[in-house]
């Protein structure tokens, strides 16, 4: 079996603020490494509990989430020592940049698969944890992957849901101001779709209140 | 991208900030030029700020704080060409009693009124104040812990506390553990001096989620560890590794994500040397700049509202007094800024 030595990074793919990921062959397959470096401004001691620990989790959630119906890349080979994980690589599109080139009914659909996607991770307990549309492909055979599962976790809480939705809220403003609104209904009619109109209501109000605990909320009760 | 009116003169704008404990009291030339930034603070005799006694307190002061801005700058009140003040956010009494002294002058001297948001001119005095043109900002104080950067017509918001502000969560701590502020010396320095001798990581949470972070659990937790046994230099110093390695995660996300090729670091909190440090670290390995904004402007002051009051005042932005009621909970990214192209 290869080590993780002998496998030669090729191109730098996306150098990203927690890990980088770098395009490589692993066994003639197109793969992907994802290496989280050592972060130089935080104390050695926490940085490793920090990196290990997001190694160890992202590949057992990317795992669950294909037991729970949603597409994930296939795991080739994880390194904790070294912090490192090597996956497949997804031919497609970031639906970060899809959004913005595909018409308003596409997009709707697009949402929609979104929000079924993101029903199915929480039914079966797990959280993606950063949910933005950069971390969203669609293959070119239309499947919407789910990627960077390093800030995920297994929790069957509203809250840890609430905020999940949350996050994906925030990243389209922030991300697609011009029709955030519609994206992120047509998510949760997706969302309704899986998991109910009484438990989409539920979270909805979960959303709701998170954000009137931030700061400086208009809507947030004196 | 210009704050160019260099070539603007004799316009004056006074600007009075007065969101939580200061009332500040700035005079900025339109050409740039800072010519006075007065202040007075609350300091709670115990606990955290009090807002009725902080109203109280800014109302006593109003009168000599301005009177040393026109002293300092030498202008007259007739010179002036608008009053700016923080409209929001803040707390409820004390912006009410900026506000008032604000329309008070306004009408006095039968000039424009311009509303100013508080984080916003945050950022813009800092921008003045170290060069930076579009920068990656990180505002970390008592009450605000966010990272903005301008997108589109406004500064964005690309990560913030879910909860807590940092600076908050340095002072509640230090309190927990008897911590006592002394003049010119706030529990943040304090809780810094000793975590330079702290010597053990103590493990605590570390909550970073997606672009955001929850300081509130990690408050629990370090001043839970104050009833066990153990260095308070040591828990000082854990608090603030965890604390500040997760805004810095944060922020390097946002400078990820931008591609900006600036960082401004203000807030109270940015006089914390070993968050400068973090902070300088990512952003030399994102090839940006750093920059922090000098204590003077980077803690709540008048002349970063008389400097934002002149950017808009530029742009025809007034606000005339029956639209000039305070807004509590006025966020960053709700406001246009129009004078950046």
């Amino acid at each position: 079996m290869d080590t993780i030595d002998k496998v030669p990074q090729t191109r730098l793919l996306k150098k990203g603020a927690e890990a980088s990921l770098f395009i490589t062959n692993w066994h003639n397959r197109k793969a992907v490494i994802k290496v989280r470096l050592p972060k130089r401004y935080r104390p050695a001691v926490l940085d490793a509990r920090i990196r290990s620990y997001r190694t160890i989790h992202e590949p057992q959630l990317m795992h669950e989430a294909k037991t729970a119906g949603v597409a994930t890349p296939l795991i080739y080979l994880v390194n904790v020592p070294e912090s490192t994980i090597i996956m497949q690589y997804i031919e497609g599109k970031q639906v970060k940049e899809l959004l913005n080139l595909v018409s308003k009914q596409e997009r709707y659909s697009l949402c929609v698969a979104i929000g079924e996607s993101v029903a199915k991770l929480h039914r079966a307990g797990l959280i993606h944890g950063d949910l933005t549309t950069s971390n969203l492909i669609q293959a070119f055979d239309g499947t919407t992957y789910f990627i960077d599962f390093g800030l995920g976790e297994k929790n069957l809480e509203l809250e840890a849901q609430g905020v999940d939705l949350h996050l994906l809220k925030r990243a389209l403003q922030s991300t697609h101001f011009q029709f955030w609104e519609d994206c992120f209904k047509a998510v949760l009619c997706g969302y309704t779709s899986v998991l109910g109109v009484e438990f989409t209501e539920k979270i909805y109000e979960k959303i709701l209140e998170i954000e009137r605990r931030g700061r400086y909320v208009e809507e947030r009760k004196q | 991208m210009s704050n160019d009116f260099r070539h603007i003169d004799g316009k004056y704008c006074l600007g009075i900030e007065c969101t939580a404990d200061d009332f500040g009291v700035g005079i900025a030339a339109f050409n740039g030029e800072i010519l006075a930034n007065q202040s007075d603070s609350y300091i709670p005799t115990e606990g955290g700020i009090h807002p009725r006694e902080a109203a109280r307190h800014h109302a006593e002061v109003a009168e000599l704080v301005l009177q040393d801005a026109f002293t300092k700058s030498e202008i007259k009140a007739k010179e002036l060409t608008c009053i700016a003040f923080s409209q929001g956010p803040g707390l409820g009494p004390s912006l009410r009693t900026g506000a008032t002294v604000a329309r008070a002058l306004a009408v006095y001297l039968g000039i424009p009124l311009v509303g100013v948001n508080h984080s916003v001119a945050h950022i813009e005095i800092g921008k003045l104040q170290t060069g930076a043109k579009d920068p990656v900002t990180l505002y970390a104080s008592g009450g605000n812990t966010l990272v903005t950067a301008f997108e589109s017509g406004r500064y964005r918001v690309f990560g913030e506390t879910l909860d807590i502000a940092l600076g908050n969560c340095l002072d509640v701590f230090g309190r927990e553990a008897g911590l006592k502020t002394k003049k010119g010396l706030p529990i943040g320095a304090i809780i810094e001096q000793m975590a330079l001798r702290g010597e053990e990581l103590i493990s605590l949470p570390y909550v970073v989620k997606g672009m955001d972070l929850s300081l509130s659990g990690l408050l629990t937790a370090a001043s839970d560890r104050l009833q066990k046994k153990g260095r308070l230099e040591d828990l000082c110093y854990s608090l603030q590794e965890h604390a500040f390695s997760m805004v810095t995660e944060v922020t390097e996300r946002a400078l990820a994500h931008t591609e900006k090729k600036e960082v401004l670091l203000t807030g109270g909190v940015a006089a914390n040397k070993r968050l400068q440090a973090m902070i300088g670290v990512i952003s030399s390995e994102h090839d940006a700049e750093f920059r922090v904004v000098p204590m003077q402007y980077a803690t709540d002051n008048g002349a970063m509202i008389a400097w934002t009051g002149v950017l808009a005042y530029r742009y025809g932005l007034v606000t005339p007094i029956d639209e000039s009621m305070v807004k509590l909970r006025w966020r960053v990214d709700k406001v246009d800024v129009p004078w950046i192209r």
